[in-house]
């Protein structure tokens, strides 16, 4: 291999690649980079466009300003608990689901395949929803956030992928000891899947950490608001965050403000990034064998 | 549903696979009944009752929701809407040059998206796989899938500042000494940025696919064309490009089949009144017209139209790919 790769043109083609691959990183990183140097810089320097990389005038008035406002930390926790219910109601739903799914000689199986797949392809749409979770009375619960995204249907079919692939010698085992269906998933099938089970968990409490519309739709009262809606009234120019702090300055500090709550916002995603990035990966993987 | 094909434990000789049986679904045990897998599997069946019912309630309950489309609905009154008038809310809007405008704005974003958000992973998927050192490889990749893990309101942010009058992209301009150009004011910037955005949020993630499907191809056969006197670049035309088309054809059928549903969330953020002209969606319309002005039939007719278009894409994408390369998502 190494005597091919010595030719001329391939060397050129490394050094292009390096080059461009170098681009790829910093158009990536630049603007976590710059929000960042902004979340500390002075409303003065940012103003003027100076603030790039670093910060200039470091502070961190813009810190304590956003984390003075009561609401934005009733928005924070908002989100911590819709994530951690929904994450938990996804789990159960989507573990039931998959489980029956993977065993093959059920009766009906493909059936309850193509309910699930269907959806994938055909939805009822915004309108017909939104009048849906309006009569059901979920408007301003919690229960408008969590219920309808219940279950994935990727990730079902991912779980449903990594059960498959379980060997069955354990299951029959304990079903002749005489174990019902309910106690081998939790004793024997659970225990084994931890790796897809923290795959899942992850691929749920993003999604749920993350998302804002439904929130944005059926919320109405600020103080239900999860910290992504906060952060969108901001970047929309629509709470008080813009008119609070009456000086001369109120624009730009408007503009920190974004800054610090959008890094507040991504923080607990880019602190687990690193450790968790790999699960994501293989979640992928085993959803694209059999997608 | 099935009882018609009771062929019961007949095991002298395995069912005919005809028509018949094989819509009994149960192939591995030949012609069980439901009340025999009922009894045998009613805990296994237990648990499919409340994911049953969500599928039901939230996925199927809005899919008949749709006849609001055709029914006079009133807000306040009953959920399918009070009485049948045809057609009359699909005339409305096949007559609303709006809705001809939003149409033309979301083939072009969704066909713009196509053409750079598809192409664009497989590129970057053979670069980073050309890259020597597995740790390099590795911080690469995980730098490059950063971004799909943002929430699209952080990304609107990101976008908003970015191009913000005194953001970084016009300090570049002033520099150069042009004007500050308020970007996302000028109907004429939101495709680009649409796009440019979608990129950057979108390719390192795509690369997954591509870089485990790359890691199958047999080294075997760079081997022979080796042997066979292929230089680099006709080794990657004619094994690396080979190994990965079906899983590049299967991703364009899912890009085909989604090609309609371009990114709502992010336009709601990004565009206003003033990029309507080109930034206005179906989907961004139809949110207008039905939550924000409550003309829910007139909504859920748009609605529907886009779902049955994006239906059918999907289906042909399939139908043509099963019958050209062999490779269909069922």
């Amino acid at each position: 291999m190494v005597t091919v790769d010595r030719t001329r043109g391939y060397q050129i083609f490394r050094v292009i690649n390096t080059l461009v691959l170098t681009g790829v990183l910093v158009v990536t990183l630049y603007p976590f980079v710059n929000i960042v140097a902004r979340s500390f810089s002075d409303e003065f320097a940012i103003r003027a466009g100076k603030v790039n990389l670093f910060p200039v005038g470091f502070t961190f008035r813009t810190y304590e300003y956003v984390a003075s406002d009561p609401t934005f930390w009733t928005n924070y926790r908002n989100t911590v608990v819709y994530t951690v219910v929904a994450t938990a109601i996804a789990m159960f739903m989507t573990t039931c689901y998959a489980y029956v799914l993977s065993k093959r000689h059920l009766k009906g199986r493909k059936i309850l395949i193509g309910i699930a797949v269907f959806t994938m392809f055909f939805s009822g749409g915004l309108i017909p929803n939104y009048i849906l979770i309006s009569s059901l009375g979920f408007t301003n619960s919690i229960w408008s956030i969590v219920l309808p995204n219940a279950i994935s249907v990727f990730n079902l079919l991912v779980m449903k992928a990594f059960f498959e692939g379980m060997p069955t010698d354990l299951e029959e085992a304990a079903a002749i000891d005489g174990m019902n269906t309910y106690g081998i998933l939790l004793r024997i099938v659970l225990p084994l899947s931890k790796a897809v089970l923290a795959t899942m968990v992850l691929f749920y409490a993003v999604s749920f950490w993350n998302s804002w519309f439904a929130a944005f739709l059926y919320m109405s009262q600020s103080d239900l608001f999860p910290v992504t809606v906060y952060l969108r009234n901001l970047i929309a120019g629509a709470t008080t965050g813009t008119s609070v702090g009456a000086d001369a300055t109120d624009l730009t500090v408007a503009t920190n403000i974004k800054s610090v709550t959008m890094v507040l916002t991504v923080i607990p995603i880019l602190v687990v990034y690193p450790f968790v990035q790999r699960y994501f990966v293989k979640g992928v993987m085993l959803g694209a064998v059999k997608g | 549903m099935s009882a018609v094909t009771t062929i019961d434990e007949s095991p002298s000789t395995p069912p005919p696979r005809d028509a018949r049986s094989r819509h009994a679904g149960g192939k591995r045990p030949p012609g069980r009944t439901w009340r025999q897998a009922l009894r045998r599997d009613w805990q296994l069946y237990s648990l499919v009752i409340l994911p049953l019912l969500f599928f039901l309630i939230f996925r199927y309950l809005p899919m008949i929701g749709n006849v609001i489309a055709f029914r006079k609905f009133e807000p306040g009154g009953s959920v399918l809407g009070e009485e049948w008038v045809g057609l009359r809310y699909v005339r409305m809007f096949l007559n609303d040059p709006t809705f001809w405008q939003v149409f033309g704005n979301t083939i072009i974003i969704g066909a713009l998206t196509l053409l750079f958000c598809f192409p664009t992973p497989i590129v970057l998927a053979l670069l980073i796989n050309e890259l020597r050192g597995r740790r390099v490889k590795r911080f690469v990749q995980s730098v490059s899938y950063l971004p799909h893990f943002l929430s699209m309101v952080v990304v609107a942010g990101l976008v908003m500042e970015l191009l913000s009058v005194d953001g970084p992209v016009n300090q570049i301009l002033s520099k150069m000494g042009s004007d500050p150009i308020p970007f996302l004011q000028e109907a004429g910037w939101f495709r680009t940025i649409y796009v440019s955005s979608e990129m950057w949020q979108t390719v390192g993630w795509g690369t997954i696919i591509y870089l485990a499907a790359l890691t199958t191809i047999d080294e075997q056969l760079y081997e022979a064309a080796r042997i066979d006197g292929a230089n680099r670049w006709r080794q990657i035309w004619h094994v690396t490009l080979p190994g990965i088309r079906p899983t590049a054809v299967t991703l364009l059928i899912l890009n085909i089949g989604t090609f309609m549903a371009v990114g709502f969330e992010k336009i709601l953020l990004l565009y206003n009144p003033l990029t309507y002209p080109t930034g206005d969606v179906i989907s961004t319309y139809l949110y207008r017209m039905g939550i924000v002005s409550n003309s829910f039939s007139y909504a859920a007719a748009i609605g529907l139209f886009e779902a049955l278009i994006g239906l059918t894409l999907v289906m042909s994408a399939n139908l043509i790919s099963r019958r050209t390369v062999g490779a269909s998502l069922w």
